[in-house]
């Protein structure tokens, strides 16, 4: 059974103007996957593609326009909070914005356990020491502030405050693209060894292909509020079907590869207030057509997975 | 050409010997050391790329060829020449004609680089005024030029735009554009994709790279991917804590890494194509020393994994006393 269940969801997001017509930015249109337990799903995009708006509706940091979201089964809507919260957590971009500095490490730790738990200081204090070992933190640091922590140690310190309330799923929102390459291992590492030892379900966004293939299972591709490809991780990889996909990973920078004449995708991103009629992709795809500049394509299934494109 | 003591012809386009950089600090009475013992050269026309993490030393080198550190810092080497000419002890009118006209600079965040109030026309052709003497009409046709050249569509409308009306590869492509406006010899790239998406950031580098071949140019690419250098640059300078590590053509260096310190970084690398998914990455453990607690002896010898006593002796110092011999990393 999938432990989250996201169907149809829309988020937009109302542009008011003086004396203007208000405009809709749609963030995220028709977005519908599944995360199972123990699986990680690596969501992959530019910026502006809606990763992080998905993230944060997915968390009830912002709300949703429309669509249904699940959790273990029972709708959003269902849940109290204190219980939605002890199910899925997340993991901030910044380790140094994301930590408040005059808060110490014990206490940044401690605070879902004080909002959302009955436990007392001393229990409090023993659960926290427990975690900060299992991410790796020496317990004599639980007295230091934010700025005593290194880049790595930071984040992990938002990885323990995550898993305090033992969540489910934890939404990992771009979690190492802060951090030097040497500790991107370490914690990459970190995580992984958590997700056997909890069962967690990780929900992995990043820009960062390479990482994203190491980590996923599963792999959602976005673009402009859109999904254009979603399917398993060596399907994906090894025969990318939608042409941005395949932009993207010939796009990646390798240590194996040397730089050949691939094709060098033309023009940026278009606003997403102004989005064309049809396809969003259309204005830097090699194979567009007359009929991708009238229709928007469906998700359909080829070869295992699903991909939106009419050329394929 | 020139002769330096030695009596070696230098064919270099920068030569560098012995770089030390310091910076004075409140806390405490000995200077920090951010640059040791640095030597390095460029050719002409080349692209040099170096990486390293943050505190390797790698921006405040460049800032030293540009000679923009801050007053606090201190900075001393056995030789430092451009072009034939001694960047050591230049007046500041004298490099002025050095600075954005010999050598200049493209920086990491292109919208933190540009000025908010000014037109793209106005910084532009404010370079152009700066190091050549011509017309106004002809700074903005050099300046529709220049932007034709970086591959922005409809440069003249593009001229009246101001920076928050530029998406972020468009406004690295105009800092591009001001850096070559005057022809450099050198180009410093300080992380120029680090803030941009993939499929621009390989927009940028291709460009950086065709400008690079076309006008001879020589580029110097700092960087923390080496998934970048090793796809565009002719050589490689691996730095760690102040110092470099390792140096050699991008080939030797990616295929036969011999210091530790590149071959940790090679192979923590979540790969596109190496290891399996989801296993352990091979990691460097441990973190880069602050400026203040660097060790003596090798400055990579806390975290290396083929430590030996000697190399904790504060007498040695790079390169590597037990460098890896030929062992390949996929």
């Amino acid at each position: 059974m999938s432990i989250l269940k996201v169907e149809n969801l829309h988020k937009s997001y109302p542009i008011k103007k003086l004396f203007k017509e208000t405009k809709l930015l749609n963030a995220l249109t028709d977005i519908n996957f599944h995360l199972d337990r123990k699986e990680t799903l690596g969501i992959v995009g530019e910026s502006g593609c809606g990763k992080s708006t998905l993230a944060k509706v997915l968390t009830l940091l912002e709300p949703k326009t429309s669509g249904e979201l699940s959790l273990l089964g029972k709708k959003y809507e269902e849940y109290r909070e204190t219980d939605f919260h002890s199910k899925i957590q997340m993991v901030f971009q910044d380790p140094y914005q994301s930590l408040n500095p005059r808060k110490k490490a014990i206490d940044i730790i401690a605070d879902p356990l004080i909002i959302n738990s009955q436990l007392n200081r001393q229990e409090r204090e023993e659960k926290v020491l427990a975690m900060m070992n299992k991410v790796g933190l020496r317990e004599d640091f639980k007295e230091r502030y934010p700025h005593h922590f290194s880049g790595g140690q930071r984040q992990r310190l938002g990885i323990a405050r995550a898993l305090m309330l033992n969540p489910e799923i934890l939404i990992l929102d771009e979690p190492v693209s802060a951090l030097d390459v040497s500790i991107q291992a370490q914690v990459l590492n970190l995580l992984l060894e958590l997700q056997n030892e909890f069962s967690l379900s990780y929900l992995f966004i990043s820009h960062d292909l390479s990482v994203i293939q190491h980590m996923s299972d599963r792999i959602l591709v976005m673009y402009l509020g859109r999904i254009v490809e979603y399917g398993p991780r060596n399907k994906v990889f090894e025969n990318p079907l939608h042409p941005y996909t395949k932009i993207l990973l010939e796009s990646a920078p390798s240590v194996n590869k040397k730089r050949e004449s691939a094709t060098i995708i033309s023009g940026e991103l278009p606003s997403a207030l102004n989005l064309p009629k049809g396809c969003a992709f259309q204005s830097r795809c090699p194979l567009v057509k007359e009929s991708c500049k009238q229709e928007v394509p469906k998700l359909k299934s080829v070869d295992g997975r699903s991909v939106a494109c009419f050329e394929i | 050409m020139i002769l330096d003591s030695r009596n070696k012809i230098k064919m270099n386009l920068l030569n560098i010997e012995n770089l030390n950089i310091f910076f004075k600090t409140d806390k405490g009475t000995h200077p920090i050391h951010a640059v040791r013992d640095l030597s390095f050269h460029v050719n002409a026309g080349e692209m040099l790329g170096v990486v390293g993490e943050s505190g390797s030393g790698k921006s405040i080198t460049n800032l030293a060829l540009l000679g923009i550190l801050p007053e606090t810092a201190i900075v001393k080497a056995d030789e430092m020449f451009f072009m034939q000419q001694n960047l050591q002890g230049l007046s500041e009118l004298n490099w002025r004609n050095i600075r954005g006209k010999e050598i200049s600079m493209i920086f990491q965040d292109p919208m933190t680089a540009l000025n908010p109030f000014l037109s793209v026309e106005y910084q532009l052709t404010e370079t152009i005024f700066t190091h050549q003497n011509i017309s106004r009409k002809e700074a903005i046709n050099r300046a529709i030029e220049l932007l034709t050249q970086v591959g922005i569509a409809s440069p003249k409308e593009r001229l009246k735009a101001y920076p928050f009306e530029l998406s972020g590869g468009m406004a690295q492509r105009v800092m591009i554009a001001m850096a070559i406006s005057s022809s450099p010899k050198l180009l410093i790239a300080d992380e120029p994709t680090t803030a941009l998406d993939v499929t621009i950031q390989k927009q940028i580098l291709v460009l950086l790279k065709n400008l690079q071949e076309k006008n001879n140019m020589a580029v110097i690419l700092v960087t923390h991917d080496l998934g970048l250098v090793a796809e565009y640059s002719d050589r490689i300078q691996v730095m760690y804590a102040g110092e470099k590590v390792e140096e050699g053509i991008t080939q030797d260096i990616i295929m036969h890494p011999t210091h530790p310190y590149t071959a940790g970084l090679l192979s923590s690398r979540p790969g596109l194509s190496s290891g399996l998914p989801k296993s352990v990455l091979p990691s460097i453990h441990g973190i880069v020393p602050a400026f203040h607690e660097r060790p003596e002896g090798c400055q990579f010898h806390p975290r290396c994994s083929f430590v030996q006593e000697d190399c904790k002796s504060s007498a040695f110092r790079n390169p590597c006393l037990h460098p890896l011999i030929q062992e390949s990393i996929a």
